[in-house]
């Protein structure tokens, strides 16, 4: 069984669904970590859910990154250990800085529900792994704050690198003007750092895990590949 | 008999703005609405956040160590110096 954790800030919404979700994979148990808490215990991947920290307070994710488990959180990241940030999760890694660029308000200015096709530029990442580069996947978007920007030396460097891992794309697979919901830079929906175990992810992989609720199960995809990176190898 | 010591607090004013370069789409949408009520000639309106607080500083502390330690507070918390610009202005208030 891989352990997950799945951290609870004061505001956050989609916890239980990310719990849920990683609770249809029989091979994933997951516990809660409170934001309160000083540190994260022997979990193997840590989830910081989708929702409105702090009531979105000052700038989304800026008070939560300050939450006393960010800092076990930060030690976990820095020795290797997979850390997913989704939605709200995002934002909070890039105001910890575990993540390049920030997430500005969408340029719609219209906070958006829907459901986005997301091509995978890197399946060579611990959560994209159980993809194919080019696979299609189809997750809902829900934010109104998800206009990923970087500033372009860093950007070149982290195209260079593999960094982006997730575009918007058409039903086709292509780049389009329609297929961003929120005007990110480069169609950008999901990156990650440097060393490649810290993701964050502006759709929410833990909607669409099971295919008869959901309409489909791509978003399961995310996870599987966190389980099938860290469990332990099956001997031949 | 001593004076009681009256406490220095400051008035901090933070103004931040969207860094330059960065599109601002709610400043862009007030920009196309003043015409629409008549109000010519104006451009580039950037839309950010004002903030007030008060400070009581230590007993010993300098002008130079405030505004280092409101400059660390902006840095910090209060802006997010890859989107965001700020200035501060810091008013004695006995």
């Amino acid at each position: 069984m891989v352990r997950f954790g799945v951290v609870v800030f004061p505001g956050s919404n989609c916890d239980a669904d990310a719990r849920h979700a990683l609770s249809t994979f029989g091979d994933a148990d997951v516990r809660f970590l409170w934001h309160k808490d000083t540190s994260v215990g022997d979990v193997q991947a840590i989830v910081l859910p989708g929702g409105f920290s702090y009531g979105d307070y000052l700038r989304c994710g800026a008070i939560a990154r300050f939450s006393p488990i960010m800092q076990a959180v930060t030690e976990f990241a820095e020795a290797g250990g997979l850390v997913l940030g989704i939605c709200n999760g995002f934002q909070i890694l890039t105001e910890a800085g575990l993540l390049p660029g920030a997430l500005l308000r969408n340029t719609g200015l219209k906070f958006v529900c829907r459901y986005v096709n997301l091509k995978v530029e890197n399946a060579a990442t611990p959560f994209t792994g159980a993809c194919r580069e080019g696979d299609l996947l189809r997750i809902v978007v829900k934010h109104n704050e998800g206009n990923y920007t970087v500033d372009p030396a860093t950007y070149e460097k982290m195209q260079a690198n593999g960094q982006i891992v997730l575009r918007y794309v058409d039903a086709q697979g292509e780049r389009a003007a329609g297929a961003n919901p929120n005007g990110a830079l480069d169609d950008i929906a999901g990156v990650c750092n440097e060393r490649g175990n810290v993701f964050g992810m502006m759709p929410h992989p833990e909607n669409s895990v099971e295919a008869e609720l959901a309409g489909g199960a791509d978003g399961g995809k995310i996870f599987r590949s966190m389980i099938d990176a860290l469990r332990p190898a099956v001997p031949a | 008999m001593n004076e009681p010591e009256t406490e220095t607090q400051l008035d901090v004013r933070v103004y931040i703005t969207p860094k330059h370069g960065i599109l601002d789409p709610q400043g862009a949408t007030v920009e196309r609405q003043l015409p629409a009520l008549g109000f010519e000639g104006v451009s580039e309106v950037r839309i950010g956040k004002f903030i007030e607080l008060k400070l009581t500083p230590a007993a010993d502390a300098g002008k130079e160590q405030i505004d280092a330690q409101i400059d660390e507070m902006c840095r910090k918390l209060l802006a997010n110096p890859i989107i965001e610009d700020f200035t501060f202005a810091v008013d004695d208030q006995q």
